[in-house]
């Protein structure tokens, strides 16, 4: 059993799971569709501005939604103490983070993909920037997400009150790529500015934070 | 050790009187902002402390980490509190400078914003503290100090160029201050040192008790028979 057979099996049964249920993606689609709308009062939709805030708005309401899936990463190992059985298991620590941090990755990538076509007709974006660019934006911005989101979510199941307590560790962590994010999609929403910079620093902070990930994270899955 | 720590407490409540005379009367008054221009000698003084015991606290929790001592984990939770309270007077006594200098109360100008960020990262530290498992909490909060840690530079330079990318703020940059300026400040920063050494040491004590005291109750509830519980 190597490293990458060991993730390759949780991930592909992850995402069985997924498909079969259900459960994170929809919650966080209608949860994604909520955010919509209720931002949708707090201004004019269709003016011109909105290009100004919309990347915000996208990344707020991602960012929130790739909570509900979070959140579900290491709640669903609790029942029946499948998480008791990883700890005891010679299964390296590291393939099952990577597992559900790519696990993750997938869940918040189709949700951005199932989205984006709603932002685009509720409030009438269009890209004065390159668009091609956003891609890389959305992939190194997603991890930058997803790969705390899902260390944390390990931290935060061993405490009180765990669905509260992802985002109160997540968010101001995250601070950084998320400001990476916001402006780089409004640089390419608005044509105005490069978004070099806001790459360089998202590329960064993956790398940082996926290495410190992957040295803390058994660590912290056998916490005792 | 409790008369050194009277001894202690007293110094450093005369070092504060006399730091408190030298900044509101030996200190010269600023030319253009006047007496407000004063809060600076607790200002500065209170983020310099807390960015020492914010650094004291990454040190601590990597110490915890290699060696597993509760003494470096106490010293870390001691640490990041105190270090949280004189970050709350600089996030408090900055706007009260600001309003009447600047005319506005707070600005996301680089300084200001991530040192909100450093605040709210230490403040999650503190929660994760309070509501995870008193075996776990060590190590879970080690790791986020050294996530922490790892993420100021980054908060720091991404402030950085979403400003400059933006109208400057009305900060005043550059400039040199009357070396009488100076002394008061290095005086309120000797006694702001002293009064934080001098709340971490109780603090110290208290968690060590508190840990002590856990740890016998543990031991009877182990050693009664099981009848009487």
């Amino acid at each position: 059993m190597t490293l990458s057979t060991i993730t390759r099996a949780t991930l592909m049964k992850d995402l069985r799971l997924e498909w079969r249920s259900k459960d994170a993606i929809n919650a966080m689609l209608f949860f994604a569709l909520l955010v919509v709308v209720v931002f949708s009062f707090s201004f004019d939709p269709n003016a011109e501005e909105s290009r100004q805030i919309a990347g915000g708005l996208v990344w707020v309401a991602f960012l929130f939604a790739a909570v509900v899936a979070l959140n579900q990463t290491w709640a669903r190992e609790l029942r029946n103490q499948v998480l008791d059985a990883y700890r005891v298991s010679p299964a390296p620590a590291n393939s099952l983070f990577l597992a559900k941090a790519i696990g993750n990755f997938v869940f918040v990538g189709v949700l951005e993909a199932l989205m984006t076509p709603l932002f685009i007709v509720f409030y009438q974006l269009r890209a004065v920037g390159p668009v091609w660019q956003l891609v890389p934006v959305a992939v190194l911005g997603t991890w930058a997400l997803v790969v705390n989101g899902t260390f944390f979510a390990a931290v935060s199941i061993r405490t009180r009150s765990r669905e509260i307590m992802l985002p109160l560790l997540l968010f101001p962590i995250s601070i950084p790529a998320i400001i990476a994010m916001v402006n780089a999609t409004t640089a390419i929403l608005t044509g105005e500015l490069s978004i070099r910079v806001w790459i360089v620093l998202l590329a960064t902070y993956d790398v940082v934070f996926t290495i410190a990930c992957l040295l803390f994270f058994e660590m912290v899955l056998h916490a005792e | 050790m409790k008369r050194i720590f009277t001894v202690f407490a007293l110094l450093t409540g005369l070092l504060l009187s006399y730091a408190l005379y030298q900044a509101l009367i030996v200190a010269p008054t600023e030319k253009t902002m006047g007496d407000v221009q004063r809060i600076f000698y607790y200002h500065v003084p209170s983020a310099w402390t807390a960015f020492l015991l914010f650094t004291i606290n990454f040190v601590a929790s990597v110490v915890y980490l290699i060696r597993r001592s509760s003494a470096a984990d106490a010293l870390a939770v001691v640490s990041a509190e105190v270090g949280v309270v004189f970050c709350t007077v600089v996030l408090v006594t900055g706007p009260l400078w600001a309003r009447p200098v600047w005319g506005i109360w707070w600005t996301w100008d680089v300084r200001l914003t991530s040192t909100l960020v450093l605040w709210l990262i230490y403040v999650s530290y503190l929660m994760l503290r309070r509501f995870s498992a008193s075996g776990e909490t060590p190590v879970l909060a080690a790791a986020l100090a050294i996530f922490g840690a790892l993420d100021v530079p980054l908060v720091y330079f991404s402030i950085w160029i979403f400003r400059t990318q933006h109208p400057q703020p009305v900060i005043g940059g550059g400039g040199s201050i009357d070396p009488r300026m100076w002394h008061v400040l290095l005086i309120n920063w000797a006694a702001f040192l002293c009064f934080a050494l001098l709340i971490c040491w109780s603090r110290y004590r208290l968690e060590v008790l508190k840990r002590e005291v856990e740890e016998m109750q543990a031991l009877e509830a182990l050693l009664q028979p099981r009848g009487s519980r």
